[in-house]
């Protein structure tokens, strides 16, 4: 599913550096991410979605050479093949529930707003158990609501990776376990893949691998 | 474009205050201009075709416009007075119908216009209720007075004292409403017509009172010599006249004394026009005798020079309202950086941030245009009220 062969990234200006020698996941694999603040985790996410650009190496998801597509096609892969889920939800509180699962659909011409995805939409609320909420306004949910928003527009293209960022990150521990298992209900529903970055160890049991990024940065 | 759109009715839906604000300013930058150009329009039609409607205007010697706006328009702004005296001197020239005209008191709010019967004809105005006046305190009212005082033939209505601490001065005249005049959008509509002695009446030049030589009360009477009586305050006047003591009403001094405001003067051909315009020529006259349409046209002149700058200081201010439309964007664009920030991550571009940013704008836009069309219109609608109410008074 992801191939990553002699990566190398640094953003302009700083002395951050990262190097990745060699790095693979699985297609259906759920993997872990951890390692220390400042390791390069986060930008891993965001070269496998095709945000930032490595300087060196190639990186190839579902079969598709990420780093050489030019700016548009990695844009249009982004949104089809990838969901993104953020520890901070990233919802935008002007539009209600059902509009930010659907938002994808609407400022992208690679993916087409159609009466079955509006079902779908809807299908998805039902399984995240948010179903009596879908015309709420997002600011009125508590925040295990609001990741539950987060995933059903991270699965609503039916992505074949999930890229988690800390995306338990501001729950209660109860939440926690339960959005947790809504997510590996919904990879495995999908047939998807995750990786997921975290910094709570007592998750880790959960993933069928643990990636430790401790090892790929280096200094300048 | 219809999903840019979308998401931007509800960003600005959500925004609301920040949403009608902008909307506000950029309707106002576009009512403004449009609406000054409405109005000055109206008030240059309705100017003109009243001007050039009345050949000449003879009045006292001084400002030609407040002759004008008080002859033609009843202004508030009395000019100096002139005397009957002026009408029969145009009468006997044989050159030119007078028509007397003494706009001096209100009635509520609106002008007592003291005419004659000639007037009317003049205006070529009908009574569309009851019948002209025909005898002394009796009037006829303009369609907006009967409209916004709600009085119809039979009412009556009082003159306005002419200073509220005037406690010496004459009492308000009760008039009898005889007839409401048709509606002709000219300022004949907020008029009160009367026959011009009841002017004076109103004045107190000419006044009616109990009959002094069959009075024995010795605190009304304080001295008689021959026909000559005098009588102390506690004569009361009448402040309505009624058939029973219209015969008192009665004239102090010369009648050919009394004042009026304006003559509107009706030449027979352009010839006695010419020839009347030479007569009021000389330097001496204490009158002048004006073609309204000139002073109007002069007023206009003024009128547009004083709108090519208020042109130019709209365009000002709106430029400068276009440069905090822009900040407002920029700074907006700023406080959405999370937001733009999340579009990027989920597969938007920069061109769809753009397109947000432009459905918003045009939502903003058209929002604002459709605002000052239906502005516009209110204010196309009532022009000639808004004209007359603020303008031409």
């Amino acid at each position: 599913m992801i191939r990553v062969e002699s990566l190398a990234f640094s953003y302009a200006g700083a002395e951050f550096h990262l190097r990745i020698p060699e790095f693979s996941v699985e297609a259906g694999e759920r993997v872990a991410v951890i390692g220390p603040s400042g390791s390069g985790k986060t930008t891993l996410l965001n070269l496998l979605a095709g945000i930032l650009v490595p300087q060196e190496g190639q990186i190839e998801c579902a079969g598709v050479r990420v780093s050489s597509l030019s700016d548009c096609d990695r844009r249009a892969f982004r949104i089809s093949r990838i969901g993104f889920v953020f520890q901070d939800f990233q919802l935008l509180d002007y539009l209600n529930v059902l509009d930010n699962i659907l938002h994808p659909f609407r400022i992208s011409e690679a993916l087409r707003l159609t009466r079955h995805v509006r079902e779908r939409a809807a299908e998805l609320g039902r399984q995240m158990g948010i179903e009596d909420k879908l015309h709420r306004r997002v600011d009125h949910l508590s925040q295990g609501e609001k990741q539950r928003v987060a995933l059903c527009r991270a699965l609503l293209p039916s992505p074949g990776l999930v890229l988690a960022d800390e995306a338990t990150g501001n729950l209660d521990p109860r939440n926690k376990e339960h959005i947790l298992e809504l997510l590996f209900a919904s990879i495995k529903a999908h047939n998807a893949t995750l990786l997921a970055v975290t910094h709570d160890h007592d998750l880790l049991p959960h993933f069928d691998r643990v990636v430790d990024f401790s090892n790929f940065r280096s200094a300048a | 474009m219809i999903d840019s759109l979308y998401i931007a009715w509800r960003y600005l839906a959500f925004n609301k205050a920040r949403t009608a604000t902008l909307i506000g300013c950029v309707t106002l930058l576009a009512v403004l201009p449009l609406s000054l150009d409405l109005l000055l329009a109206q008030s240059e039609r309705e100017l003109r075709s009243r001007a050039e409607l009345t050949p000449l205007l003879l009045g006292a010697k001084g400002s030609a416009l407040d002759l004008v706006m008080n002859g033609l328009y009843f202004g508030d702004e009395v000019p100096e007075l002139v005397s009957m005296a002026s009408v029969s001197a145009i009468d006997d020239a044989g050159l030119a119908t007078p028509i007397p005209l003494y706009v001096r008191f209100h009635a509520r709010e609106f002008p007592i216009v003291g005419t004659t019967i000639d007037y009317v004809d003049f205006r070529g105005l009908e009574v569309a209720q009851g019948r002209l006046p025909a005898l002394l305190g009796e009037a006829v009212v303009g369609a907006e007075v009967a409209d916004r005082l709600g009085i119809s033939a039979g009412d009556s209505l009082l003159s306005s004292p002419e200073t509220v601490f005037d406690l010496a001065g004459v009492y308000p005249l009760k008039m009898r409403v005889t007839g409401i005049m048709k509606p002709s959008d000219t300022p004949d509509d907020r008029a009160v017509f009367v026959d011009v002695k009841t002017t004076w009446i109103v004045q107190g030049l000419v006044h009616g009172h109990e009959d002094l030589t069959r009075t024995d009360d010795t605190s009304v009477v304080i001295e008689r010599s021959g026909a000559n009586v005098v009588a102390s305050a506690k004569l009361v006047e009448y402040t309505e006249i009624t058939e029973a003591n219209i015969d008192s009403f009665h004239f102090h001094g010369d009648p050919e004394a009394y004042p009026l405001t304006a003559v509107v003067v009706v030449p027979h051909d352009d010839k006695s026009a010419t020839i009347l315009r030479g007569r009021y020529l000389d330097g001496e006259t204490p009158h002048q005798l004006v073609v309204p349409g000139e002073v109007i046209d002069g007023l206009l002149a003024t009128i547009f020079r004083i709108k090519q700058v208020l042109d130019a200081v709209i365009l000002v201010v709106g430029f400068a309202t276009v440069l905090a439309l822009a900040l407002v964007f920029a700074l907006s664009i700023r406080l959405r950086q999370r937001e733009i920030e999340t579009v990027f991550r989920i597969g938007g571009s920069r061109s769809t941030i753009a397109r947000l940013l432009a459905a918003e704008i045009f939502i903003i836009l058209v929002a604002s245009a459709s605002l000052s069309i239906v502005v516009s219109l209110i204010v196309h609608h009532y022009s000639g009220e808004l004209v007359r109410a603020f303008f031409i008074r």
